[in-house]
């Protein structure tokens, strides 16, 4: 279908004719009504943080922090378990699915067998996180040096000589990524406040709907300050004692009571369609699913693509305008730190909530989510063109030029094929986080699930969230096509860049 | 152990064939040393004797090349890894976290005569490429058996340090085939030397049987 090479030229412009085109549909207008007024009341509150709420603000990023390093322990201990058999086609089946459902998602689905629980939370982080651990780790396992190994006596137990031939020579690399897990863990926890579990979206919400903004600017600057500094507090040996509190502070958290078999109603019954349930045959289930795929999943799907495509575009444009400013030939000694600032906080802020700060003075249209998604996006690619852009002054003649002259000439032409390989890579992440979207009101997929799990109707809710999966599994395989074509596929180094 | 090893054998990769009718055999006492120019394959050779001692039931201990260390693990773990398949999963995991006295002391002695005691509880990452190679020759050491295979055991150190650690070997092993590039060291050390040029033996004899010319035959160009 695709030609065996794509330059680059074409990409883009494939890629900006498919975004204009979709522009028409796209719901952009500001809804709220004297945005500035607004803009000017929270940039008021933001410039004078108050850090007086220290109780809620404590509370809140403690188990921020809990359900983040505590989903992940899990996760990645499951990861770990499950790595060994990724071969396999049912575990590889099993891991794609769990996670190819978001964070947010899994729990919307668990609260209505689990309640607003600490398991709840740990889950929504665990069920997709031990899929992706379980993959990269058995990708550490294949890359891993064999040689030692076969060096070995023959006749040496497999447990022995996983433990001394193959354990070490994985685990600086598994700790590395452990390590950026926590940091993904830290955003998603944070998020699941915005669908009801007491994390720093739920205060921040709560914050907001008062106009407490200098409250609401205590918590981010110390929630941003958490994420910046993980390296120095996450130790490898602090991890353990981390995690042990964690699990302490979750054992404390009282949840109101679910009714007697929540769960097992859940599974067996709640989440088959409900023709099935009553008995019906596969003529009333093509009757229940029609009308659904017409009203829901396909309106649903169009406003995800149509936001996403849009924000993809602006995306890029966001990292090519700031993948110059983090190197300090090109925006000088202050410039860069300023630079490297801004890009910090864009970066650390996860995308959902960055929509709800926008949502918040725009009001409810796609154009928060848009710009939401680009500046976070776009920020995250920018920091990796400018640590590249970085390596590359290192090399450069000693007569090179200084400042704008400098990334037009030398820096731009040679990070563009990268910055392409980069923006092909987080469109499938630009689309999950694009349905998810829904659940703060913009009618993206997402939108549609929270729907029907409010109205109780959870066979639908699964119908919805296949639907979602099978979009961003097609997307995924589109960008790595694209990828090969434009001779870009450097998927191993882009493990370690995006949530 | 008289019994032939390889009988006009042809070896060699896949379908790419290095050595062309080759018959070994290894009888006790002896200290046979491979020379040839890179590539005439004495690895290839010392990889098919391995082999076939490990079939025939023998107890061997090997220094490859490439040293095949474990990096983040210290030099002592590394060295205990030559005798793993003499216990179980339980007891090895033990000795991961913690070698027991005994392998210790035995093992800080071996290194101690290979001028490696003070680099003993360092993770082998940080050490130089000699001792990277003296640290493989120690898990030999440690492991002990009928016969050491030694790809270049001694290449990344000087030539008094070579002889010392040679007569290390020599004291410790009934046999040994090692492969080497210095022909000095050979002589000395071998009561054996087998040539290789061409993918073929070109001679297999006693050193004083060996005359210089021969020797210098297989370097040429």
């Amino acid at each position: 279908m695709l030609p065996d090479r794509l330059s680059r030229g074409t990409v883009v412009a494939l890629f900006g004719g498919l975004a204009l085109l979709l522009l028409p549909f796209a719901d952009l207008h500001v809804a709220g009504h004297d945005p500035w007024a607004a803009v000017g009341r929270m940039a008021w509150g933001f410039v004078r943080p108050d850090f007086g709420a220290l109780e809620q603000i404590g509370r809140s990023l403690l188990l921020t922090l809990a359900f983040a390093l505590g989903g992940v322990a899990l996760g990645g201990t499951a990861g770990l378990a499950l790595a060994p058999f990724y071969g396999s086609r049912p575990v590889r089946a099993l891991c794609i699915a769990l996670r190819s459902v978001h964070e947010l998602f899994w729990a919307l689905l668990l609260m209505q067998g689990l309640g607003i629980s600490a398991l709840t939370g740990l889950l929504a982080i665990a069920l997709p996180y031990a899929g992706i651990f379980a993959k990269v780790f058995a990708e550490m396992m294949e890359e891993a040096d064999p040689r030692p190994s076969a060096v070995l006596p023959p006749g040496v137990d497999p447990l022995s000589r996983f433990l001394f031939a193959r354990a070490p020579l994985m685990l600086p690399a598994m700790w590395a990524y452990s390590l950026y897990r926590v940091e993904c863990g830290l955003r998603s926890s944070a998020v699941l406040g915005f669908v009801g579990l007491p994390t720093l979206g739920y205060q921040l919400d709560t914050f907001f709907s008062e106009g407490d903004y200098g409250a609401a600017s205590a918590i981010l600057i110390v929630y941003i300050a958490l994420i910046a500094t993980m390296r120095l507090w996450m130790r490898p040996g602090l991890a353990p004692l981390w995690v042990l509190l964690s699990g302490l502070v979750l054992a404390t958290l009282s949840s109101p009571p679910m009714g007697e078999g929540a769960l097992l109603r859940f599974l067996t019954v709640d989440i088959v369609p409900a023709p099935l349930r009553n008995g019906g045959g596969p003529a009333e289930l093509i009757d229940w699913l029609l009308p659904l795929l017409g009203r829901q999943v396909l309106p649903g799907l169009a406003s995800t693509l149509v936001v996403a495509q849009i924000a993809l575009v602006l995306t890029g444009l966001v990292a090519f305008a700031t993948s110059g400013l983090t190197v300090p030939r090109v925006a000088g000694r202050v410039g860069s730190l300023l630079g490297h600032f801004v890009l910090v906080v864009l970066r650390s802020i996860p995308e959902v909530m960055l929509a709800f700060l926008f949502l918040q003075v725009l009001g409810p249209s796609m154009l928060p989510a848009v710009l939401a998604l680009s500046l976070h996006n776009g920020a995250i690619i920018g920091h990796l063109l400018g640590r590249e852009g970085g390596t590359v002054c290192l090399g450069l003649r000693r007569d090179a030029p200084r400042g704008l002259t400098l990334w037009g000439w030398e820096l731009a032409p040679r990070l563009f094929g990268r910055f392409l390989a980069l923006c092909l890579y987080r469109w499938e992440i630009i689309l999950r986080e694009t349905t998810v979207m829904g659940l703060l009101g913009v009618a993206t997929l997402g939108f549609y699930v929270q729907s029907a799990v409010a109205e109780l109707r959870l066979d639908r809710a699964v119908v919805l969230l296949l639907s979602a999966g099978l979009l961003t599994a097609g997307v995924d395989a589109l960008s790595r096509a694209l990828r090969r074509r434009l001779g870009a596929d450097r998927a191993q180094s882009q493990r370690e860049e995006g949530c | 152990m008289n019994r032939p090893l390889l009988q006009a054998e042809s070896l060699g990769y896949g379908a790419s064939v290095v050595l062309r009718g080759v018959s070994f055999a290894l009888a006790p006492g002896e200290r046979v040393v491979l020379l040839g120019r890179s590539g005439a394959g004495k690895t290839t050779l010392l990889n098919a004797i391995h082999d076939r001692l490990i079939v025939a039931g023998r107890r061997v201990a090997l220094v490859p090349q490439d040293h095949a260390l474990v990096p983040p693990l210290s030099v002592v773990r590394n060295v205990l890894m030559g005798r793993l398949d003499d216990h179980g999963a339980l007891a090895n995991l033990a000795s991961l976290v913690r070698p027991r006295r005994a392998d210790r002391a035995e093992i800080v002695a071996i290194l101690a005569e290979l001028g490696l005691a003070a680099e003993a509880d360092r993770a082998v990452e940080g050490l130089s490429g000699g001792q990277k190679q003296r640290t493989a020759l120690a898990r030999a050491l440690f492991r002990g058996g009928d016969v050491l295979i030694g790809d270049e055991p001694v290449s990344a150190v000087d030539g008094a340090q070579a002889a010392r650690l040679l007569d290390q070997v020599r004291g410790r092993f009934p046999a040994s085939v090692l492969a080497s590039h210095d022909v000095g060291l050979a002589r000395a050390f071998a009561t054996r030397l087998i040539g290789l040029r061409d993918g073929a033996m070109a001679f297999d004899a006693a050193p004083e049987d060996v005359e210089a010319g021969e020797v210098e035959a297989l370097y040429a160009p």
